[in-house]
């Protein structure tokens, strides 16, 4: 279908689309690389009166590494992000998710603030920013800004905490961390769709934080001790997630990937030398 | 820049390396834009919702699905569609290849095919069969199983690496 009329903004500068989003107030659409938002406004699901379009605002546009985390600007796309060149030293796990999120010529106009701010409970970048501990930064009138922990910032399906008259100016994903591995694994219909399951985990020497997309209508994090007994746990967590019944999958499948699938994950069945690190004992 | 819901929009952009110009409302996707207002109907549409890769076309070198583009946000670019492989008298080497390996049957995904598979082969001009099959995940075809298409691709890779040790 043809998306329904609307009046398209497209600022320069981060302080109009801020202005703009004021003046528009609630009936305004951020869009910046349209991947998903685009699909929305095409079988109208959602007819907004308004599409800002922050593409063009080239101060939004940056990777920058600062003290412990990377910080990526609202416009840069999922491509620009794969192609940054030391991914896999600062954020591996950005690296392992990345070829995951939808086909590589969605890649090429898809932002990861886009991604994130669309809040899809099975979209992988949220994930992975609530694994990781990232941030997301807002900004409003006057140069206020709010920083909101990953984990807060999702609030159900497709719904977030940013206000009508905030931007996500960048979110920040946290630097490696010495001695911990960063692992990902999916399953979805076939690669670069939604995840039925997907699974983040970021390991440390004592604890594990262990996200799962998909199952519920957030990412869900829950921090694992690595003296625990793992296979309980996850089933423990399996249940806790609320799993539904869709034309995909069943309830118990769901169930059961994060079982399996964690159990895997954590395992390590991907490399031996990574399986003995997370296992010394072994 | 603004555009009000009924206005309409003068766009220029670069099409297969000439410059064309129409109008356009806030609205009109660029897979539309390109069908109806520089009358180019070689990109086909299909889901509209980028899901099935038919409209594929090429922006500024990146492989972009023009039902998820305004033809208002193509302001300015380099636009690419499968009008720019081959010429009038002949199919160009990836096309041909589609022939050879029986990549298309009623082809109505193929031209989307063949813009993603240009940006990928100039991206990465040695795939292996694994990479060309998870290029392909980004397109729907019903009629020929994906294998003809692999061979196809791979096959080109091929042969334009043999092209290129032969010049050296």
């Amino acid at each position: 279908m043809k998306p329904a009329a609307f009046d398209y903004y497209r600022p320069r500068t981060r302080r109009e689309a801020i202005e703009v989003l004021i003046e528009v107030g609630e009936d305004a659409r951020i869009v910046a690389g349209g991947q998903s938002l685009m699909a929305v406004l095409n079988m109208r699901l959602s007819q907004p009166r308004a599409l800002v379009d922050i593409a063009a605002i080239d101060e939004l546009r940056y990777i920058e590494r600062r003290d412990g985390y990377l910080a990526i600007g609202a416009a840069t796309t999922q491509a620009e992000l794969l192609e940054y060149d030391f991914l896999a030293d600062d954020v591996p796990l950005l690296a392992e998710s990345l070829p995951w999120v939808g086909h590589f010529q969605t890649r090429n106009r898809g932002t990861v603030c886009g991604s994130i701010a669309h809040a899809d409970p099975s979209a992988e970048l949220p994930l992975c920013l609530a694994t990781l501990g990232g941030e997301v930064v807002l900004e409003t009138r006057r140069g206020r800004t709010r920083r909101i922990a990953g984990g807060d910032f999702f609030q159900g399906i497709l719904t977030t905490e940013r206000r009508p008259d905030e931007l996500i100016t960048e979110v920040r994903f946290p630097l490696k961390q010495e001695h911990h591995i960063y692992r990902f694994q999916e399953v979805a219909m076939r690669h670069g769709d939604f995840a039925i399951v997907a699974l983040a985990a970021d390991i440390g020497e004592r604890e594990i934080q262990f996200g799962v997309g998909g199952v519920a209508d957030r990412p869900i994090v829950r921090c694992l001790s690595r003296d625990d007994d793992l296979a309980e746990a996850l089933n423990v967590l399996a249940w806790s997630l609320d799993a539904q019944n869709d034309a995909h999958a069943s309830a118990a499948y769901r169930r059961h990937l994060v079982r399996e699938m964690g159990r895997r994950l954590l395992a390590g069945e991907t490399t031996e030398e990574e399986a003995a690190d997370v296992y010394p004992s072994r | 820049m603004y555009i009000r819901h009924d206005d309409r929009h003068q766009v220029t952009l670069t099409l297969n390396g000439s410059e064309r110009s129409a109008h356009a409302e806030s609205r009109t996707q660029l897979c539309d834009f390109l069908r109806h207002q520089l009358g180019v109907t070689g990109t086909h549409v299909g889901c509209e919702h980028g899901v099935c890769g038919a409209c594929t076309v090429i922006v500024d070198g990146r492989a972009t699905r023009s039902c998820l583009m305004l033809a208002v946000q193509a302001e300015g670019r380099r636009v690419e569609t499968v009008e720019s492989l081959g010429e009038m008298e002949g199919l160009d080497d990836l096309q041909r290849a589609f022939r050879d390996h029986h990549a298309l049957q009623c082809g109505f995904c193929t031209a989307g095919i063949l813009m993603s598979c240009h940006e990928f082969l100039r991206r990465i001009p040695d795939p292996s069969e694994g990479e060309v099959r998870d290029m392909l995940s980004g397109h729907l075809c019903r009629c020929t199983g994906y294998t003809g298409i692999v061979q196809a691709v791979l096959a080109v890779a091929r042969r334009r690496q043999n092209h290129r040790e032969e010049e050296q």
